[in-house]
């Protein structure tokens, strides 16, 4: 089978790691040291991992998180979700083809059964270590408070541990400019720096019960009870879903499963990627995409504009992706797993247009329409009557850098309720937790400054977000932007409180984490002054001589030029500064250098359209959205009652996934919300088997080093 | 008028909508009034399916024959699947306690004609190979019995109920049972006030305090017992198996294999817990994992999907209170199931419908000398 591994990242170390041999239908495959199943599955270029037992359809991974049971395999007979699950020497895999068989266990190897399940207590337990779970947990620990914190993966950092891009937000409060990755691990430091911060990773919480216990799954198998005085939920956000034929196709999934599968695990999952959603999630995954060497063909939004900041969506463009705006996903095509995408226009009230079908080879649809805060910990606590805090996404949805923020907030307001002497939370970090969970503001037009001699850079940065490390770049103090509203678009001044102008340091151009400055340089050449772009892929792609294909901020194609110098310094931090030779009628308005070809992100033919109306709304009980509309129809407004007669929202992710779905249908049918009663959600928001429960673990006695 | 009723239920349970489905049928005017927002939404929903016609006692045993004739003829006659298996009813033994309470109890089951055997220690493992074969001296095995789905069976009752033209109200609370001279009148609620000259209370855990809407105690109280439900794995598991040896913090415990491939499990805790609070506890899953997992170490693999906590409708004695208020007349109480409400529902059901249409049998009668609200509650159940 072919290779799908990244091999080489313009942004991400490749380790060298073991290989480990194992089996996939009998096939001998080889993973490497510390994948996941899925993982190696898709490295080896295997996609379909199954078929449902209800209906035999195809089944792959979808949230690549542990939350749903889309990726079963059986793995040594046990059936395991392949997301989570370690591939170990010589493993037998198969795939889960119907109900899968519980593996017997010879009743010599029975273990004996411990008396009680473990009790710890802690004055603060944190579920989660992403952004804002670690800041609380620093926060925490720098006043001397005992905390467990808690994550369901390998390592800490949560979603920051996919981000290869520079962050946006503010230079002091948060890191902006600072890769995600590396923001993680700066994190992980203060957190790790703190005597009294516990930390377990690969431990899951299961559920929070009414004794305000919580359960949790450490390392993978022992069930532990903790009774925390304060909860913190900072579990992070899950992505929403949507409704379309062909929705749960293998090649179907969330922007969070891509990024798992090609930023932590360097495995090139696709060739040719098609993006739905143009919210920062879509648009940067798309970046990320086009890194690690796949081809995005293409990526829609329903609405007029782009949710996400401009800087990302004018990135995408000028690198060669289209953006299809008022357009929507029609199907997902395709047998066994993808094979194409139709999208088509809509109308203003987001209906598609019959006649502007268009079909598009691909083999992976990222879904990225947005996210829904996990809080059903944080809502069970609550009607527990615990003391029980969310920070992040669990929260509110918005951008790392808030998370980051909110959780250093929270991080103090537990002190104080657990009576510590932490002082007031100052007044300036609420404002600025606000500025950074603020939407993208104006848009102003681009404007370069009118001369044209000596050296300067020039803004494509033009709407107001919150980001200001471009201000810290500048040596002479050239770049200003208020620091008591950092979403302002950036003002240069001509000459600095020191007298002196810009000395076309590139620093700016190579900061900026939106690849929005550029930097033209008539000092050599007036007629044809250079022009700085950063460039945030493989060095070797570019060399001096070369002939590229320029464009401005909106993607429009301003001519080709040569290349005059490509700089890596390692002070950039894998910021790559290009430099071009252009004449001096573009050189302002050039904005980057396309990296895709035109004719990769030509539509087919033929328009192609699924003919079964197999729009499924629960994923693990194979429910279509037509049955739930006729039980709407019919006059059914309990969703535990459409719960009962579909098994929606009873299946392996507890509902996590069909029941927004659910809701959304009944704002399709005109039923009022008020009307509609919400189902009761019970624990355990993730299955784990019996015997981790009675203390004995799992296994068959087969290929088995869990004890 | 419009809202006059010949019967008026308060409960859209596990009792009152079968029995609103037979009474529509005879032709009575039935109303179901129920402050849930659809049918089986209070204890039905928390019960685990299982169905047997195995008691101690002749009323429950002719109740449920008549609930398995039902339930295991559902499909065949009104289309729903409810997803009966006949897959029986096994007490595996481990200990001479329940050897002796078991093969006592045979003596009675045998004598009312039901379909129940003693199995030695090879037999039992026959029926379910995976028992751990450690210590076990054998069990009974009451092929008939079974298991369906407690919310698809309430909501194909109320679907043939409604279609046989009885009407629920549902989002709407008995307020007062009205009475004139000592006779029931009719129903007022937080809507609206109805007219009949039969109320039913089928009110589960609620059933005292419809009861005293009548001025009538009845002595219903509620115990609360923890469930749960598995992932869904290939047929391995065919009986309802039932351990009813004592241990710290429970008297015994049940487990079966649903047609959805799904374990259902479920413990009877000692003490019991009294009240209404149903919010799932951290004591149930470790304790009720470590005695499945010993019984069955092939379990300790199965993954745990989701857990509740339900209501148990306890009486004094044990058994149902099935019978007319004396004081009132024209009240009458089909409460106290004890945890097996669904399984008497619809063999109760029926009871209700001939006690209404005035046409109860002979055995009725007898079962309902057994049920009756003014019995004294002196003894005890023997195999709740």
């Amino acid at each position: 089978m072919s290779n799908y591994r990244i091999d080489q990242h313009p942004i991400l170390p490749n380790a060298k790691r073991e290989a480990v041999p194992f089996y996939w239908q009998g096939q001998h495959l080889v993973a490497l040291e510390g994948e996941t199943i899925s993982s190696a599955l898709f490295a080896n270029g295997v996609r379909t991992f199954g078929h449902h037992h209800k209906d035999g359809a195809p089944q792959g991974i979808f949230c690549a998180n542990g939350q749903c049971a889309q990726c079963l395999v059986l793995a040594d007979g046990m059936p395991v979700k392949s997301c989570m699950e370690l591939v170990r020497p010589n493993m037998r895999v198969a795939p889960a083809d119907g109900l899968p068989e519980l593996p017997k266990v010879p009743v010599a190897a029975a273990p004996s059964l411990p008396e009680t399940t473990p009790e710890l207590e802690f004055p603060v337990l944190i579920i989660g270590g992403g952004p804002s779970g670690l800041a609380a947990a620093a926060q925490l620990g720098r006043l001397g408070i005992r905390v467990l914190l808690i994550d369901d993966k390998h390592r800490l950092g949560g979603k920051l541990v996919l981000q290869t891009h520079r962050f946006f937000g503010s230079v002091d409060a948060v890191w902006a400019g600072t890769r995600g990755i590396d923001i993680a691990t700066k994190l992980e430091q203060q957190v790790r720096e703190q005597p009294t911060v516990e930390i377990w990773t690969n431990s899951t919480a299961v559920a929070v019960f009414s004794d305000h216990k919580v359960g949790i799954l450490k390392d993978g198998h022992n069930y532990i009870l903790v009774k925390p005085q304060v909860l913190l939920v900072a579990t992070g956000a899950r992505e929403k879903n949507l409704l379309f034929k062909g929705n749960t196709l293998p090649g179907v999934y969330g922007a969070g499963a891509f990024q798992t599968l090609v930023n932590r695990d360097l495995v090139r999952p696709s060739e040719r990627l098609f993006i739905v959603g143009g919210g920062n999630v879509g648009l940067i995954g798309g970046y990320h995409a086009l890194q690690a060497g796949i081809d995005v063909v293409g990526l829609v939004e329903a609405a007029r504009e782009c949710g996400g900041y401009k800087v990302h969506k004018d990135k995408l463009v000028r690198m060669g992706v289209p953006i299809y705006t008022s357009h929507t996903i029609l199907s997902a095509n395709g047998t066994d797993s993808v094979e194409s995408v139709t999208i088509a226009r809509v109308d203003e009230k987001f209906r598609p247009i019959p006649g502007t079908e268009q079909t598009f080879a691909c083999d992976t649809i990222l879904i990225a329409v947005g996210l829904d805060p996990v809080n059903e910990f944080y809502l069970k606590a609550r009607e527990f009557g615990m003391t029980v805090f969310a920070s992040g996404d669990a929260e509110e949805i918005a951008e790392a850098s808030a998370a980051i923020f909110s959780g250093k907030i929270t991080g103090l307001e537990i002190a104080k309720a657990l009576g510590y002497e932490a002082g007031e939370v100052p007044e300036d970090w609420y404002r600025m937790s606000e500025v950074l969970k603020s939407r993208p503001g104006a848009n102003y037009a681009e404007k370069a400054p009118e001369w044209e001699e000596g050296v300067f850079p020039v803004f494509h940065c033009t709407q107001e977000i919150p980001c200001n490390p471009c201000t810290g770049a500048c040596p002479q103090g050239l770049i200003r932007i208020d620091k008591s509203d950092i979403r302002q678009v950036p003002a240069f001044s001509q000459i600095g409180a020191n007298g002196k102008g810009c000395g076309g340091c590139e620093k700016c151009v190579t900061t900026c984490p939106g690849l929005a400055i550029t930097m033209v340089d008539y000092r050599k050449d007036p007629a044809f002054p250079e022009v700085s772009v950063s460039y945030e892929f493989l060095k070797d792609n570019l060399r001096v001589g070369d002939i590229v294909t320029v464009l401005d901020t909106h993607g429009h194609e301003l001519g080709e030029v040569p290349v005059t110098a490509v700089r890596a310094l390692k002070a950039n931090d894998r910021t790559i500064a290009v430099r071009l030779k252009a004449p001096a009628a573009i050189a302002k308005q050039i904005a980057g250098i396309r990296v895709q070809q035109p004719e990769t992100t030509s539509a087919m033919e033929q328009v192609v359209m699924r003919t079964s109306d197999d729009t499924i709304i629960c994923r693990c009980g194979r429910v279509t959205a037509g049955e739930i509309r006729q039980l709407i129809r019919a006059g059914y407004r309990d969703i535990n009652q459409i719960k009962v007669v579909t098994r929606s929202t009873m299946g392996a992710c507890s509902g996590k996934n069909c029941g927004p779905l659910i809701m959304r249908i009944f704002r399709e049918e005109g039923i009022a919300m008020g009307d509609v009663v919400q189902n009761v959600s019970r624990p355990l928001f993730v299955e784990i088997p019996l015997g981790v429960f009675a203390g004995v673990g799992v296994g068959n006695g087969e290929g088995d080093d869990h004890e | 008028m419009n809202n006059i009723y010949d019967v008026i239920i308060l409960g859209a349970g596990s009792v009152g909508t079968p029995a609103a489905l037979f009474m529509a049928q005879q032709g009575q005017k039935v109303l179901v009034i129920d402050p849930a927002p659809s049918v089986g939404q209070g204890s039905n929903k928390a019960a685990i399916g299982g169905i047997r016609a195995t008691h101690s006692d002749p009323a429950k045993i002719r109740l449920c024959l008549r609930s398995l004739a039902i339930f295991s003829t559902w499909e065949a006659q009104y289309g729903d699947d409810i997803e009966w298996v006949k897959g029986g009813y096994a007490y595996p033994v481990y200990g001479q306690r329940e050897e002796q309470i078991l093969k006592d109890l045979l003596v009675t089951q045998k004598s009312y004609g039901l379909n129940i055997r003693w199995c030695d220690r090879d037999e039992m493992l026959r029926e379910i190979p995976d028992l751990n074969p450690e210590g076990l001296i054998g069990g009974t095995f009451s092929p008939d019995d079974g298991s369906a789905s407690p919310m698809l069976s309430a909501h194909a009752f109320w679907k043939a109920a409604v279609a046989a033209g009885a009407e629920f109200r549902f989002q709407e609370a008995p307020t007062a049972i009205l009475t004139e001279g000592g006779k029931v009148t009719g129903v007022r609620t937080n809507k609206g006030e109805y007219g009949a000259r039969v109320v039913v209370n089928a009110a589960g855990p609620w059933a005292r305090e419809v009861s005293a809407l009548a001025g009538v105690d009845v002595p219903v109280t509620p115990d609360l017992h923890e469930a749960a439900i598995t992932e869904p794995v290939a047929r391995f598991l065919e009986p309802m198996v039932v351990d009813i040896r004592p241990a710290p913090g429970s008297a015994n415990y049940y487990f079966y294999q649903h047609k959805t491939g799904q374990v259902i499990f479920c413990i009877t805790p000692a003490p019991q817990i009294w009240g209404r609070d149903r919010a799932e506890t951290s004591d149930f899953l470790p304790m009720v994992a470590r005695r499945m997992v010993e019984l069955m170490p092939r379990l300790a693999n199965i993954r745990v999907r989701r857990t509740w906590r339900g209501m148990y409708p306890m009486t004094p004695d044990g058994s149902p209170i099935v019978g007319w208020a004396g004081a009132v007349e024209g009240f009458l109480q089909a409460v106290g199931m004890c945890g097996q409400g669904y399984m008497l529902g619809p063999g109760v059901g029926e009871l209700l419908a001939r006690m209404v249409a005035g046409t109860v049998t002979p055995e009725d009668e007898e079962v309902l000398r057994i049920l009756s609200p003014e019995r004294a509650f002196a003894g005890m159940e023997r195999l709740k």
